[in-house]
């Protein structure tokens, strides 16, 4: 603990609980040692130590108690203030209570240390959730403080806000972008760590759409504004993040309802302690002191502080990996969830064409070579997949002709290359290999002899397997909806290891289809539907919980849905489902671990087996631990799930 | 009308449950919602009474706890 991370006010607190501290271990020391209420005789002995407590006591607690009288003039009874008030100086009064009637005289240390305890309680309190508010938030820290805007000929430092459309920002290096734009000159690597959790820096040149929030690493840049500031990336994602603790989840709620009537319980509960026992054995101080114990531990604040915090803490480890979640309750939601809805373009496979397969293999380069030549100028995604693939600049110099609905014909003198679907063969009479397996097959024939074929499928992402795995694994149902045929979906389906598939849905049909398997589900099920965001807004908001992939720069997916992976990779799925089931574990354990040791320090000291002690331990000790264990919510979670095993 | 407010020397989440509960019962507004965490008061109440509603809930937040101040 630095002392430079503290604000004045704690620290000043700290000061005042240090000389404190010192101070009743000193006069502790001394009374146990030689006993104060002896160094003077007679009747009035107590009142020497009396008075030394008193000071520490004052000291330590003059804020308590000065809090305490403040709110009983505002009618706030069951005030923790009040309370801890009512039992320290019930202490004294019983200690008072001893030395005027003779006994031995002890309890003035007690209700002192109770005071001075608590002190420390709260403080550490204070500092733990101060420190992890600004540890979270700091990774929230995404806003930027200025725009430099290309003014006349020279450039003006102004607020973001300021800034219109169509006007030019220059972004220096180490700066924020401070809204979307387009880049107009430079070259220039941004880090977008902060917005997607990606750590790999994305490179950027003029044409390239720039988003608010990224850092400008290596060099200048100037930027056509396109969006306004509170339109902007940076400003979607700092209100959603900031609206994110409003929306409370069931424990939360839960919590709050409980502490309403746990305060008022215990302090009946101490009354009727100390009264009717007391009535019958006439043992007044025992049973008094008992029931004082009781109001130590009648504050609810280890709970009402520790739930919100490791839901809060969850949201902020989530947003660290480029996952937003709306709200504690989609949190607490979506470590349930069980039924996973995918789209499958865009989301499980990477919504764009590519070569899977050239055959024969063997003649790859030459297949490839021939039909890049024959597709080069179409502008179809189909002929694009494969002038890329081939990579260099295909030969010009031929006659291109299109045979509507079958393919290309390219002609250079007497060289004639045939590209396209099986129509396009049988018309030429050229005998063809067959290629079977799924997606668009493209055929290549060169001076009226076939020479192979090439398959075009849109490609299945990466990670889609190891995910669709992992959440098979956790006992998860999941659905691939698509508007392709039986046939291709099949195929993807197995390939990917889907439970279920529909596929040849139409767009508005994905609502009806999510539909149903909503009134399917049983009631404590939760349905995801994961989507890019793209056409997919009513589905994302009709599910229990909406997915949306690769949000940046989307605001209808930011706007529809409950989670949103800033990424395009799957992967944030299985990770957003161990942060969730790591926060809620943690979220219970302290339930009740905190409501466990509160209820066993009443019975305890309703029995007379514990002291005051204890009980003081019972309030902070336990909300510090709960505290401690929030914060365990935060920590760094491996990036694939095979880390795990 | 929707509107949020940010909240100083809010220490206490017990208090911000307390204050939650206290400006709900306030005639007008429909839903309140304070975060300890991020310090923020979210408020919907009915338009025309604003103020007058916002005023009646500093009212009840300074009941609960006197140090905890809207900034408005």
């Amino acid at each position: 603990m630095k002392a430079s991370s503290l604000s004045r006010k704690e620290r000043k607190n700290l000061i005042r609980i240090l000389v404190a501290l010192a101070m009743f271990i000193v006069v502790f020391a001394v009374d146990k040692t030689l006993v104060l209420g002896s160094v003077f005789e007679g009747p009035a002995a107590w009142v020497f130590p009396f008075c030394l407590y008193l000071l520490i006591y004052l000291l330590i607690g003059y804020d308590v108690l000065w809090r305490a009288i403040r709110n009983i003039a505002h009618g706030q009874v069951f005030d923790e203030n009040f309370l801890m008030c009512v039992a320290t100086l019930g202490a004294f009064a019983l200690a008072i209570y001893r030395g005027v009637s003779g006994l031995e005289i002890e309890g003035f240390d007690e209700a002192c240390a109770v005071l001075l305890f608590y002190q420390v309680g709260e403080f550490f309190q204070s500092y733990a959730t101060g420190k992890s508010r600004k540890s979270i938030s700091k990774l929230m820290d995404i806003r930027p403080d200025y725009a430099n805007v290309m003014r006349g000929d020279k450039t003006e430092r102004v607020d973001p806000s300021q800034v219109r459309i169509g006007e030019i920002i220059v972004v220096n290096p180490g700066e924020k972008v401070p809204l979307d734009g387009v880049v107009v000159s430079g070259v220039s690597a941004l880090d977008t760590k902060a917005l997607t959790g990606e750590s790999l820096p994305r490179d950027v040149e003029t044409g390239c759409e720039v988003i608010s929030g990224c850092v400008n690493l290596t060099s200048q840049l100037e930027v056509r504004v396109t969006k306004e500031f509170y339109d902007s990336t940076v400003s979607k994602i700092l209100e959603l993040v900031e609206n994110a603790s409003e929306q409370k989840s069931k424990a939360e709620n839960f919590i709050t309802k409980f502490a309403k009537y746990y305060t008022p319980a215990v302090v009946i509960i101490a009354l009727l302690l100390a009264v009717i026992p007391g009535l019958i054995t006439m043992d007044w101080s025992t049973w008094v002191y008992r029931a004082l114990s009781f109001l130590v531990v009648s504050c609810p604040c280890a709970l009402v502080i520790s739930i919100p915090l490791s839901f809060f803490a969850g949201i902020g480890a989530a947003s660290r990996y480029g996952i937003l979640i709306k709200g504690s309750n989609y949190l607490e939601k979506f470590n349930k969830a069980n039924i996973f809805v995918f789209d499958k373009t865009g989301t499980l496979t990477k919504g764009s064409f590519s070569v899977m397969k050239v055959s024969p293999e063997a003649d790859r380069d030459e297949i490839l070579r021939l039909a890049a030549i024959a597709e080069q100028d179409s502008g179809h995604p189909i002929a694009k997949s494969i002038v890329q693939c081939y990579g260099n600049t295909p030969e010009g110099g031929y006659t291109l002709t299109n045979e509507a609905g079958m393919g290309i014909k390219a002609v250079r003198g007497d060289d004639v290359i045939l590209c396209g679907n099986e129509k396009l063969m049988t018309e030429h009479g050229i005998p063809f290999l067959k290629e079977s397996g799924l997606g668009t097959v493209v055929y290549v024939a060169r001076k009226g002899r076939f020479v192979g074929s090439i398959l075009i499928a849109d490609e299945i992402k990466p990670e889609t397997k190891e995910v669709i795995g992992a959440l098979n694994g956790m006992g998860c149902k999941t659905v691939m909806l698509t508007g392709d045929n039986d046939a291709i979906a099949a195929d993807v389906a197995q390939k990917i290891g889907v439970s279920a598939y529909q596929a040849s849905l139409l767009p508005q049909n994905k609502v009806t289809e999510v539909e149903k398997l909503l009134a399917a589900k049983k009631e404590q099920d939760v349905l995801c539907f994961v989507g890019d965001g793209i056409n997919d807004a009513p589905v994302l908001m009709r599910s229990d919980i909406g997915i949306a992939m690769g949000g940046v720069g989307s605001d209808a997916a930011i706007e529809a849905s409950d989670i949103v992976l800033m990424r395009d990779d799957l992967r944030g799925i299985s990770l957003a489902k161990r942060i969730a089931k790591k926060t809620m574990a943690i979220v219970f354990q302290n339930i009740i671990f905190s409501i466990v040791i509160k209820v066993a320090i009443l019975i305890l000291s309703a029995f007379g087996i514990t002291n005051m002690w204890v009980a003081v331990f019972g309030d902070v000790g336990v909300a510090v631990l709960a505290i401690l264990n929030a914060m365990r919510v935060n920590s760094k979670y491996e990036k694939s799930e095979n880390a795990k095993k | 009308m929707k509107k949020v407010y940010r909240l100083e020397d809010l220490d206490c989440a017990n208090c911000a449950a307390k204050m939650e509960r206290a400006i709900a019962k306030i005639d007008g507004v429909q839903s309140v919602s304070i975060s300890f965490m991020s310090q923020r008061m979210s408020i919907e109440a009915d338009e025309s009474r604003f103020e007058e509603i916002m005023q009646r809930a500093i009212k009840a937040c300074k009941k609960v706890e006197p140090d905890c101040r809207i900034l408005l």
